[in-house]
């Protein structure tokens, strides 16, 4: 019953999308009510982000608001909240030190400080061959059962150690 | 469906509430006072600040009054020890990062955040770490910001959404660095944008114009009505020392309910205009000079007396009431019925069969409540915000609205028909929209609309526009400007009577100006005289004062070149031997087209009476000191009717001025929301014709000065014909 021309144009370009991340946007959507497509937002991000490198340009969020029927700044709000969201080009591995409480009791400061040392930069900045990415922040991931613990592209690495945590970084291509 | 309620106790007192309200709704509304940020009645509940706290039995914690529904033999303490404690405690993390700033503050003494911390701060801050400082945004030349001041509550992000029905603000970042940010480089665009202003209980977005100019306990609140559109929005007009500082919504749920359109928020900026006419001034010998009242009233007299046989008066249909009967008065006591204010009309064939006013032809509260709407020709969010809002809640209620338009104009609702239809196509359109109406109705068309019904090819978006005039039960069709602006509103005003008739639909006319409808009844328009009666012999019409030169005018607020662009007004004037303007402006065309400049109050200074669209009679007292020797307009005109000799023109007061109106007016003071009865014939065919859409801050003297407007997007734009 809406009449296209009289909604609110998302000027996104969705042509930047690839034939498979449509396809995946597609699948999260048809798991909504119609009219709900706005609750599929994290998963198209999510695959937007993957095409591109692991990191969203602001092209690339348009695009989705275009893809979604959403205004633009829902799509920001979501990308800029959300931890596993990148909005700035950033290395291929994703390196999530964990520094909440239990963590934090466990030396988690001096594996960072160890990390920042061996890869020469500092969190939230990744390394000049665009391998690794270190987190800034990250939220409990629910494995105090194995602290000091990080996160490496989904993978959690628990009991870590500097000499743990060198042969996981060098083992990352 | 009766509505179900539950009993429940606050603070140890039983109260009915209904089923499913929220906790906070019914301690409101029985008088019982929980602190709160986010909540506003107007917006979704979104429970973030978490500043309403209250203690419910059995709960083993505080719950957000705001969003928790009441349920039966629930207990609520809003002011245990344990509520009160939650309270504060939430307020002290609220002041963590909220700088101290008050004293430089525009929004310091009308706080909510400060009045608050009163309530439920601590007279000592425990945080002595760093305050976080948040970037400022640009949100265009109404809105100023002090992003480090915002407490999250998000007001301004629902009122974009939910609202002004385009979301332009969000919440970005999270923790420490969520951030309330407008979507990248686009400025706040909306008529409507001002209201953030009002919502934002801190001091983080504020009315640019007015920022860092006075005090709000220093003002003096003043209820006046805005002189814009035809809504009549309430205002107050907080003024300092005889000067109005700024303009903010006064509440009306019938009317603009807690909302101002930025058009009537900011249009006070143009008072205090350069142009502004300061004294009297007359021509003489080709040079203008500054006079005092009396020589310039003496000589204004004698002018229009000299040109009385061939006298026009024009009037600004936003003049108040009084000013528009004196205006009358003074043209028929001059032996002239040429007497206007509906400066961009141009098609008067029909205004024998106008009924009583333009009106809506229904209350403006009862909008919300309409189940179909067909709009002809009006760019409904540019004319009269504050309707296109309340269209805006029916449609999303499930309303089905139809425009007919010269283009595709947006509109933040779902439409159930656009007809794009070009000026010269509109009256064929309207026709084949009856013809569908009739065609789904079984009936067949009025005899003086046969010929134009048959004519008409009916295509599918036409049989749309019908079908949703035929959903639910209180439907309404509406003429907007652009269709009174047509060369052959005659012809539309037929055509879409028939088709509200057809349907069972209230037809309205969105005539514009603040007082268009006061303008019929007091007799400011050639056809009809004091009380709203017809005029025994009608005079000209505007647009043929303004085509064929008169040899004297008085213009009255308005400055026809700009209200009647296209018109030919400003050569034809020129021709004019005697020109008189009373006026709170003069501009350069103006002091050429001149003979007699006299210096009127704006609408903030002067006492009067607007009458708005569904007929309601709205007065107000002056709020602001007239700027120089100006004085109200009705003042200036009843002196220049004692000195032209005038009876009965010994008025004291503009209320004994609406009195006597009033009194003509006998039962046209009430609501009747007057019909359009008429069988004017309408010839098929169609012929060239063009409309001119004048942007939404160019339609008056006093918008067209307002600086701050002027420098929008939309102040930016230019008029556009059709």
């Amino acid at each position: 019953m809406s009449n296209d021309t009289h909604t609110t144009p998302a000027a996104g370009d969705i042509g930047l999308l690839s034939e498979q991340t449509r396809r995946e946007i597609d699948h999260w959507v048809a798991k909504f009510p119609p009219g709900r497509q706005r609750s599929a937002c994290i998963a198209a991000l999510r695959a937007a982000q993957e095409q591109n490198q692991g990191h969203l340009t602001k092209a690339l969020m348009d695009a989705v608001a275009a893809y979604l029927h959403l205004p633009p700044i829902q799509v920001y709000e979501v990308a800029s909240f959300y931890s596993m969201l990148e909005t700035h080009p950033c290395g291929r591995h994703h390196v999530s030190i964990c520094t909440n409480i239990s963590c934090m009791l466990n030396g988690a400061d001096k594996l960072i400080e160890h990390a920042e040392r061996k890869l020469g930069i500092k969190l939230d900045e990744s390394t000049p061959d665009g391998r690794i990415f270190l987190k800034e922040e990250h939220e409990c991931l629910a494995a105090c059962t194995g602290a000091p613990m990080m996160m490496v592209d989904h993978v959690f690495h628990e009991h870590l150690t500097p000499e743990k945590l060198d042969q996981i970084l060098d083992e990352l291509k | 469906m009766a509505e179900e309620f539950v009993n429940i106790e606050i603070n140890g007192k039983p109260v009915k509430a209904r089923k499913g309200a929220m906790i906070i709704q019914v301690t409101d509304a029985n008088g019982e006072y929980v602190p709160r940020f986010c909540y506003h009645e107007k917006l979704a509940v979104a429970a973030n600040c978490r500043m309403c706290l209250v203690e419910v039995e059995k709960a083993p914690k505080p719950l957000p009054a705001c969003a928790t529904p009441v349920m039966e033999g629930m207990k609520v303490f809003t002011r245990s020890p344990k509520a009160i404690a939650a309270q504060r405690a939430v307020m002290e993390f609220l002041l963590i990062n909220h700088p101290l700033d008050c004293p430089i503050c525009d929004q310091g003494g009308e706080c909510e955040l400060q009045d608050l911390s009163l309530g439920f701060g601590r007279d000592y801050s425990r945080f002595s770490e760093r305050k976080r400082s948040v970037p400022d945004e640009n949100l265009g030349p109404l809105i100023a910001t002090d992003m480090t001041r915002c407490i999250h509550c998000t007001r301004c992000i629902r009122f974009t959404e939910e609202i002004a029905g385009i979301q332009e603000l969000g919440m970005v970042g999270r923790g420490e660095q969520m951030k309330v940010r407008r979507y990248i480089e686009s400025t706040v665009n909306h008529e409507l944008s001002g209201n953030v202003i009002d919502l934002c209980p801190v001091g983080a977005l504020v009315s640019k114009p007015y920022r860092f100019s006075a005090r709000a306990w220093e003002m003096t609140a003043v209820p006046l009505v805005s002189p814009h559109d035809g809504v009549g929005s309430n205002l107050y007009g907080h003024v300092l020392r005889g000067r109005l500082m700024r303009v903010v919504p006064r509440q009306n749920e019938a009317i603009n309910e807690i909302w101002l359109a930025d058009r009537d928020r900011f249009s006070y900026e143009g008072i205090y205009s350069p142009e502004r006419l300061e004294r009297p001034m007359v021509r003489e010998n080709g040079a203008w000079v500054e006079t005092d009242w009396e020589s310039a009233l003496a000589k204004a007299a004698e002018g229009l007396r000299a040109e009385a046989g061939s006298l026009g008066v024009l009037a600004s249909p936003s003049s108040t009431l009084e000013e528009l009967y004196l205006a009358g008065r003074i043209a028929r006591g001059l032996g002239s019925a040429n007497i206007d204010s509906r400066l961009r009309q141009r098609d008067v064939r029909d205004q024998h069969n106008d009924p009583l006013y333009p009106s809506l032809g229904m209350r403006i509260a009862d909008i919300d409540a309409l189940d179909a709407l067909l709009v002809v020709g009006a760019n409904l969010r540019r004319e009269v915000p504050i309707l296109a809002h309340r269209v805006r809640k029916a449609a999303l209620r499930g309303a089905q609205v139809a425009f007919v338009n010269p283009a595709a104009f947006r509109y933040h609702f779902p439409l159930a028909a656009a007809l794009e239809s070009a000026p010269a196509a509109l009256a064929g359109d309207l026709a084949a929209v009856l013809g569908a109406a009739l065609e789904a109705a079984g009936k067949s068309a009025p005899a003086h609309l046969a010929q134009a019904v048959q004519a008409a090819t009916i295509g599918q978006t036409h049989r749309a526009a019908a079908a949703a005039l035929a959903h639910g039960e209180k439907r309404a069709v509406w003429l907007g400007a652009l269709a009174l602006r047509h060369p052959r509103f005659a012809d539309l005003r037929a055509l879409a009577a028939a088709i509200a008739q057809t349907t069972g639909a209230s037809l309205g006319v969105l005539a514009e100006g603040a007082n268009a409808a006061g303008a019929y009844l007091a007799g400011a328009v050639p056809h009809r005289v004091a009380g709203g009666k017809p005029a025994a012999k009608s005079g000209l019409a505007a647009a043929q004062m303004l085509a064929q030169p008169l040899s004297g005018y008085l213009l009255v607020g308005t400055e026809p070149w700009l209200d009647a662009p296209d018109s030919g007004a400003e050569r034809t004037l020129g021709q004019a031997k005697f020109v008189v303007a009373v006026t709170p402006f003069a501009s350069e065309t103006l002091r050429r087209v001149a003979h007699v400049l006299l210096p009127a109050g704006t609408f903030a200074e002067t006492s009067g009476t607007y009458v708005n669209l569904e007929g309601l009679w709205q007065s107000q007292t002056g709020a602001a000191q007239p700027v120089g020797e100006a004085r109200p307009g009705w003042k200036i005109l009843r002196v220049l009717g004692n000195l032209l000799d005038l009876e009965k023109f010994d008025y004291l007061s503009s209320e004994q001025i609406r009195e006597e109106l009033a009194g003509l007016c006998g039962a046209g003071t009430a609501y009747a929301a007057p019909a359009y009865t008429a069988a004017h014939a309408v010839a098929p065919g169609s012929e060239a014709a063009r409309v001119v859409d004048v942007p939404m801050y160019q339609i008056d003297a006093l918008v067209r000065r307002a600086t701050s407007l002027q420098n929008t997007l939309e102040g930016r734009t230019s008029a556009v014909t059709y």
